[in-house]
């Protein structure tokens, strides 16, 4: 029981991670029908932003708020992040648009691996580490000598996230920006009739992504405490997992994938081995894959025209 | 501008979907406060200009001219901001956005402090809309999807509405409807229409002109009451089928 909660805590803190980081994948797959499979990689770039951030902050700058350093980290990693995938859509997907449909795909291919080669070489095949923050833990049920904790880092983790979500949804639902957005997912040609700049609006969908994404790399850099040039791979394929579980082009899918798929995996190394764990994440994606391919608040294929 | 420029004049327009040349040099006016209207057999090209004329596809030859600025190569956005609103072929409704979304959409570009009057003024047009205010796009019927459609073009403000095929598939009275608050908008506002339309009958007593387009070419022109005694227009557009025209010709 005691150790089912502990790993229920875990679970969420790396779902919601995954979470931020699917809404990405999931929200410019809805507008321009394309897997961003650079994504992961911007996501592992934000961790190395967050990291130069961070260390510019403590040690330079002198700050040792860790509440207020965390905050500058985050607006300075969403700003850059978004200016990367800004350039990445410009570049790499953007010019390509109206080719065949595997083109864009090929050109993300091409970019994760330039992105994870570059980090390599600029900052090194090594983990790079930042100082502990947030050590605190809060105890939260005791038995046997079994503490169950929540630390203050998984705390700031799920504050941080719900406090996006619903930022987030506000834009999608109810601004001009979101309907817009919205638009362009369902019928670019009406939405450009309208006088809605489409090219423009997809280009602010890979920016609110990348933002996301940011939040997450982040999280996970404080979470963890050290990321390395390859980190954006594994957890990427994993996002991306949550956002097909969801149902691929549903927002609140994502999140639920993500929660689901930081679940299965936390779980799962509880309970069976812990070497296995990515196993049983991607097993997730080939069993949604076969028996539920619109994904849990995926649309059936079928629409009413 | 002089005072007799047209509001819309397109020139010499030739375009092309791949190898398929769809329009081979249209010329046509648009006067200020006119109904102009564009009538030929499925497949004629009709649609091809409406898109053209919002540079999506692009002419490949000519120009269109509006308001005396050439709108040839300005991309579907801009057009569309210079307040010319287009309920396109299809109706186009964005179907998994409420009634009420779909109206925002269509004042995008307009006034936000004009929102509330645009859409009373909607709501009086077509009080079914406001029954419907709530419900997605994609669960209205044909006839309220079509109304939709053009509410959602009104509700930029137009000055010059393209309506393609406003009456494709609906039942003859909520049709009639339709050209009814047609005419009235263009006699209140003064609001200038390009219809395009099937139902040459009714498209041509509305309208103060008319073209008639065959195999991407425009093949005759005149008023609309010209157009409807023509004996070719009668022959290959009214007969059979449209009882009102055969009446009237007894």
């Amino acid at each position: 029981m005691e150790v089912f909660v502990q790993q229920l805590i875990n679970g969420i803190t790396l779902g919601s991670i995954y979470g931020l980081i699917a809404i990405g994948y999931t929200m410019v797959f809805g507008i321009i029908g394309m897997v961003n499979f650079a994504h992961g990689d911007v996501f592992m770039v934000s961790s190395f932003i967050a990291l130069v951030a961070a260390l510019v902050l403590t040690t330079w700058l002198g700050i040792s708020s860790v509440f207020l350093s965390l905050f500058i980290v985050l607006i300075v990693g969403m700003l850059l992040t978004s200016l990367v995938s800004w350039t990445i859509e410009r570049l790499a997907y953007r010019p390509l648009r109206g080719s065949f449909r595997l083109a864009p795909l090929i050109s993300a291919i091409g970019m994760s691996i330039f992105l994870m080669n570059f980090v390599q070489v600029a900052q090194g095949p090594r983990n790079k580490a930042v100082p502990p923050m947030l050590q605190q833990v809060i105890v939260v049920m005791e038995r046997d000598g079994y503490e169950v904790t929540v630390s203050y880092r998984q705390l700031v983790i799920w504050a941080v996230t719900a406090f996006l979500l619903l930022a987030f949804w506000y834009v999608v639902s109810k601004t001009s920006l979101g309907r817009a957005q919205r638009a362009c997912e369902q019928d670019q040609k009406m939405a450009s009739l309208t006088g809605v700049d489409v090219d423009q609006t997809i280009s602010i969908t890979f920016v609110i992504g990348a933002a996301l994404a940011a939040v997450a790399g982040t999280m996970y850099l404080m979470y963890y405490g050290v990321v390395s040039f390859s980190d954006g791979f594994v957890p990427g394929i994993k996002a991306f997992t949550a956002a097909v579980l969801g149902g691929i082009g549903s927002i609140p899918g994502a999140v639920i994938g993500g929660l689901l798929i930081g679940l299965i995996e936390t779980m799962w190394s509880a309970y069976f081995s812990i070497d296995y764990k990515d196993v049983a994440a991607f097993s997730v994606l080939v069993i949604t894959l076969i028996f539920l391919p619109q994904g849990i608040l995926g649309r059936p294929e079928v629409e009413k025209v | 501008m002089t005072v007799n420029a047209p509001l819309l004049s397109v020139r010499g327009v030739k375009t092309c979907y791949g190898n398929i040349t769809a329009l081979h040099g249209i010329d046509l006016d648009v006067h200020d406060g006119e109904i102009v209207t564009l009538i030929g057999a499925n497949g004629a090209g009709k649609s091809t200009l409406m898109m053209t004329i919002f540079g999506n596809p692009r002419a490949r030859e000519g120009r269109i001219v509006y308001q005396g600025r050439d709108i040839t190569q300005l991309q579907t956005h801009e057009i569309a901001r210079l307040n010319i609103a287009q309920a396109p072929e299809g109706r186009r409704i964005f179907s998994r956005m409420t009634v009420m979304e779909n109206l925002q959409m269509g004042a995008q570009i307009a006034e936000p402090g004009h929102f509330q009057e645009d859409l009373e003024r909607i709501f009086t047009l077509f009080p079914r809309l406001k029954e419907r205010i709530g419900q997605r796009g994609g669960t209205l019927s044909g006839g309220e999807q079509q109304m939709l459609s053009i509410a959602r073009a009104l509700m930029s403000r137009p000055r010059l509405l393209l309506l393609d095929e406003p009456s494709l598939g609906l039942a003859p009275l909520i049709a009639r409807q339709i050209f009814d608050i047609i005419a009235d908008l263009n006699r209140r506002t003064k609001l200038t229409v390009l219809l395009v339309e099937q139902n040459a009958f009714h498209a041509l007593r509305l309208a103060h002109r008319g073209y008639v387009m065959v195999n991407g070419r425009i093949t005759l022109s005149g008023t609309g009451k010209e157009l409807l005694d023509r004996p070719e227009i009668r022959a290959a557009y009214l007969e059979g089928g449209r009882q009102e025209a055969t009446a009237e010709a007894r």
